[in-house]
């Protein structure tokens, strides 16, 4: 068989919902590689998952807090100035006007009602750029759960709006200053307070990556992202896009924008990752672009590592998107060929936030400006061609980075 | 006889003694890549069956002792490749059967087939991996059971029965069962429910079964004593090795208290 028919089988299975499998596994990527104290608090996510989350008890929960806690559906936004200046029409997903102002909010308020069902008596939560813990911090505050979140003491200095938020919110929030001290020791950190007490803690992980069966929960959660920007766009255009792009990181807004799009063949879907400084190991978090298959925090996916097996520092202005791994469904939408990943680097992202900002008036979030960045280049391979770029959070939160950057001089 | 019977064989030594067995762990390559395999020596000394930790990026299942080791033997180099080229060199072997625990991806970076191979070379008995769970097991598992290397599994007081029956049942070398739920290194107080998890752990292997994480003295080894064939000493032994004091003698030391 050649390898061309087995990922069009792998893509009718993904299509037909027997991706992950029992085993949680996408193709050869996923599963579960944690310490054995863990696998107990996984199967019972895992039953909890298979019990609640498709109950109509549960939907209607989630629906209800979603359209009046959250403010969902978020808008699609024509960004008409901007569709001028590259050449193609572009709409935007707006993420950015979710509650606290990202799509992490999607998966942390259905996580935070899935562990008050399991009866969990406290959360903890890690966090990157920060949005993961303001929306898990948030969630709780609304459903009365204890809430600790872990961050990187490098993201707590550059995301430092974000980490009062957290703060005034409730949460107890742990700088991590092992490690790289970002976004990978926060998770290494919160696996071990989780490791400490597997049953009456929760972990809200905020990326779809991780042990099964976080990766699916999170893409279920998140899909909502991508099923209402498909019925936006064909009501407002009549028909579906040429293209989708979101940015990725461990690969949540991402996930969550595809998936609805992945059965429709003639839609282009593109992943763009952070670039950083260059091609060079450590200097981006390319991981798809420049990594190689391997396990951290407990999936088998692809991971920017040494030859020895050492994981990567990564690099990249936005702390988002600054983790050396990538959701296994990612790495194997690559593999069988249903997504394409590019990379932008550093400055193609602060280009794209000042050029929204200027076009269209809003402020993106430094990772949503590599998707941004990406339907730039997308726009000059197809003039006139309609895309959908989902704005996964605002900019409010990078002042601190932006200040030293576009603003820099500007004193 | 092979590896992993010599390991079992070792424990059942000390055992016949009347002796709880001492696994002992130290980080290759702490506190000084050049003294280790004078440390493992001294080691090896005053145990019965010595761990070589490979330093990880992401000690996920390690409290803060093993976290810094492993960063200072990463920062001097330390890697898989070379830690068995020590290994492979080292003459004479100690006495005491050698495991490595590593961390699952600097074995899959280095491959199943040419690792098994290596490590026997090497005098290598087996393996202790904290992030394969039993059902991720393949292919490290048949590529050890293939130059009958050891791959050593783990249960936990929070693991369910029939798992436990299953996880004993396919342990070679001996069950490592972990005290309690959380990572190593802190200090674990044994009450009853401790000794009655190892009671039970025991009544179902077939090979023997040594505690870990968090056992750091002689009080908790008299505690222990009954209830497990050996115990595994990590982060204390660390400390032991960085304060530079001698690993034998205090190893002997935890073993004299024990008559």
């Amino acid at each position: 068989m050649s390898s061309s028919t087995e990922h069009a089988d792998a893509l009718a299975e993904l299509i037909a919902g027997r991706i992950p499998d029992a085993r949680g596994r996408f193709g050869p990527f996923g599963g579960r590689y944690v310490p054995e104290t863990l696998i107990p608090a996984l199967d019972r996510l895992e039953e909890g998952v298979r019990e609640h989350l498709r109950a109509p008890s549960f939907q209607q929960e989630l629906a209800a807090e979603l359209s009046s806690w959250v403010g969902r559906p978020t808008a699609l936004t024509f960004a008409g100035r901007l569709s001028g200046r590259w050449g193609a029409k572009i709409w935007l997903k707006r993420e950015d006007l979710a509650h606290t102002g990202a799509h992490k909010i999607n998966n942390a308020l259905g996580q935070a009602l899935l562990a008050r069902r399991l009866g969990a008596r406290r959360i903890v939560a890690e966090t990157g750029a920060g949005q993961h813990g303001v929306a898990s911090a948030a969630a709780c505050a609304r459903l009365g759960l204890p809430c600790t979140v872990y961050m990187g003491a490098v993201d707590m200095e550059r995301q430092a709006p974000n980490v009062g938020r957290m703060r005034l919110l409730g949460a107890t929030v742990v700088p991590v200053t092992g490690g790289d001290a970002t976004l990978r020791a926060a998770i290494d950190e919160a696996l071990r307070d989780w490791v400490s007490d597997p049953l009456e803690t929760y972990y809200l992980l905020g990326s779809a990556v991780g042990p099964h069966p976080y990766p699916y929960l999170v893409r279920e959660l998140q899909a909502v992202i991508g099923r209402e920007a498909r019925a936006q766009i064909r009501e407002k255009t009549g028909a579906l896009p040429e293209a989708v792009i979101a940015c990725v990181g461990g690969g949540s807004n991402s996930i969550g924008m595809f998936h609805a799009f992945v059965p429709d063949r003639d839609v282009e879907i593109i992943g763009v990752e952070a670039g950083g400084k260059g091609p060079a190991l450590g200097d981006n978090a390319a991981t798809i672009s420049h990594g190689r298959p391997g396990v951290l925090h407990g999936t088998y996916s692809l991971l920017l590592q040494d030859a020895d097996g050492q994981v990567q520092e990564t690099q990249s202005v936005s702390a988002g998107l600054d983790y050396s791994g990538v959701g296994p469904e990612h790495a194997f939408l690559a593999h069988i060929g249903r997504v394409r990943y590019e990379s932008a680097g550093d400055q193609e992202a602060l280009d794209a936030v000042r050029t929204l900002c200027e076009t269209e008036g809003i402020l993106p979030a430094l990772e949503s400006a590599h998707a941004l960045a990406g339907a730039k280049r997308w726009a000059e391979r197809h003039p006139g061609g309609t895309v959908v770029v989902c704005l996964s959070g605002r900019g409010d939160k990078d002042m601190p980075t932006l200040q030293r950057t576009l603003l820099k001089g500007d004193q | 006889m092979n590896a992993h019977e010599s390991i079992t064989a070792a424990i059942r030594a000390a055992n016949a003694r009347g002796e709880p067995a001492l696994v002992a762990y130290l980080t290759a390559g702490f506190p000084s890549r050049e003294r280790f395999l004078e440390d493992l020596r001294q080691v090896a000394e005053g145990a019965d069956v010595v761990e070589i930790g490979v330093p990880f990026s992401d000690p996920m299942a390690d409290g803060v002792t093993i976290q810094r080791s492993s960063r200072v033997a990463l920062s001097q180099g330390v890697s898989l490749g070379w830690i068995l080229g020590e290994l492979e060199r080292m003459t004479p072997r100690p006495r005491a059967p050698l495991l490595l625990m590593s961390y699952l991806n600097p074995l899959l970076a280095f491959g199943a087939d040419r690792l098994a191979e290596t490590a026997r070379r090497a005098g290598v008995g087996g393996f202790i991996v904290p992030d394969l769970p039993f059902d991720e097991g393949e292919p490290m598992r048949a590529a050890f059971a293939a130059r009958g290397l050891a791959l050593v599994r783990m249960v936990t007081p929070v693991t369910q029965p029939e798992r436990l029956r299953r996880i004993c049942a396919d342990s070679q070398g001996f069950v490592y069962a972990v005290t309690m739920t959380g990572t190593t290194g802190k200090h674990v107080a044994v009450p009853q429910e401790v000794t009655q998890y190892l009671d039970a752990v025991r009544a179902l292997s077939p090979v023997p079964v040594c505690a870990g994480f968090g056992i750091r003295g002689r009080e908790q080894l008299e505690r222990l004593r009954g209830h497990v064939d050996g115990v595994v000493i990590g982060s204390a032994l660390v400390e032991t090795l960085e304060r530079g004091a001698d690993p034998a003698a205090w190893l002997r030391g935890l073993r004299n208290a024990e008559r």
